[in-house]
């Protein structure tokens, strides 16, 4: 049989990574926010699992029984209100995404990043900055583009 | 080729996850704290779910700063998204189902969402837990009837007051000699729904806040002019 701690460190880690692959690997913002929600989600139940010991119960008085071995209450306190937390830092992340997706019409990060370097470029009426090894027809559409 | 190095990156931080957790003895450790609250609770707070003693009794001030960060993270939403051109386009109200759905589950999640906050200190759930069902009773209606928007100033005025009051409630203790947010009234008994003497008050206004905070950001979002 599985060990069941085995399992739940093992579900902890795959969140925590599952998260950080989406906030390095996509470009998408909104599948770069899931990344964050996914993490925050491993990191909760790692916080659970510090102080985790096989067969306690919950840590409830239920009809004057009291149970002969309770979990730790301090770890799932802290859980409690850091899920709450989650929901408004997501909340406010998928606002700030919204903003972005009002202003350049996309919410893919590298054309996002294009589009601000090549308004800062505007203004400030400069050339786009470009790496002097990058290929030449990449150099001339970025001044094509800023022309 | 950022690929790749992103994923040499994650395999690289796996390893050293899986390192780290190789030398930690899991599943072992004595919870010292945890033990200590568990036989103490009972007696010295008064509720029979310990968790709330701990949320309420034994870090309440930590709660409040939390209930601040939320607060900072509805304000800082409500200041990105901006207020909503007077005569920009609603959704048209939603069929049928959504409709009748939504007057259906009105009342049952509003009973729901109270009770869970009412036994916080009974049974698993509270303030933080029915304030969140509470929310998603009043997020329900605006999705059925984009239409008729929810009243800003309202939400304001519950959020407000529910803050104030558990700020009041812990004053109130201070007034007494004892510390800011020591519980305070009669323990009553143990299970009851009528016990541990102040702390379902600080729950109601825990759960009235938690409500309140994200009904009006949910609203903020679903009322923000569509892009086309």
């Amino acid at each position: 049989m599985l060990d069941t701690g085995l399992v739940l460190y093992s579900a902890a880690f795959g969140l925590i990574l599952i998260g950080i692959a989406g906030i390095v690997l996509s470009a998408h913002l909104v599948r770069i926010i899931f990344g964050v929600a996914l993490l925050e989600a491993g990191a909760n139940l790692l916080l659970l699992l510090a102080t985790w010991r096989e067969g306690a119960s919950a840590p409830i008085i239920v009809a004057g029984r009291v149970p002969e071995f309770m979990a730790d209450p301090v770890p799932q306190a802290l859980v409690l209100t850091a899920i709450v937390i989650g929901v408004g830092i997501l909340a406010l992340a998928l606002s700030l995404a919204l903003r972005v997706q009002r202003a350049y019409g996309t919410l893919d990060m590298h054309e996002v990043r294009q589009r601000m370097e090549q308004e800062i470029a505007d203004q400030a009426g400069i050339d786009m900055p470009a790496s002097s090894h990058a290929p030449a027809a990449v150099q001339a559409a970025r001044q094509e583009g800023s022309a | 080729m950022r690929r790749l190095s992103s994923a040499l990156f994650l395999l690289g931080l796996g390893l050293l996850i899986a390192a780290i957790f190789k030398g930690m003895e899991f599943g072992t450790v004595a919870p010292i704290a945890g033990q200590l609250i568990n036989s103490a609770a009972a007696e010295q707070v008064g509720a029979a779910n310990f968790v709330t003693s701990v949320v309420l009794g034994y870090r309440g001030f930590d709660t409040l700063l939390e209930l601040t960060i939320l607060f900072t993270a509805a304000t800082a939403g409500g200041l990105v998204l901006g207020k909503r051109a007077p005569n920009a386009k609603r959704d048209p109200d939603a069929g049928f189902i959504l409709q009748a759905g939504a007057d259906l589950l009105f009342p049952l999640l509003v009973v729901v969402g109270v009770y869970i906050i009412l036994h916080g200190h009974l049974t698993p759930g509270g303030g933080f837990q029915g304030g969140v069902i509470l929310a998603s009773a009043f997020f329900i209606p605006m999705l059925a009837r984009p239409g008729t928007p929810m009243s800003h100033t309202a939400v304001s005025t519950i959020e407000g007051l529910a803050g104030a009051c558990f700020i009041f409630i812990g004053l109130l203790a201070m007034f007494d000699g004892e510390a800011f947010l020591t519980p305070l009234m009669d323990k009553g008994e143990l299970g009851a729904l009528l016990s541990a003497g102040s702390l379902p008050l600080l729950y109601l206004a825990v759960g009235l806040k938690v409500g309140s905070e994200l009904a009006g950001l949910l609203a903020h979002l679903s009322e923000s002019e569509a892009v086309d």
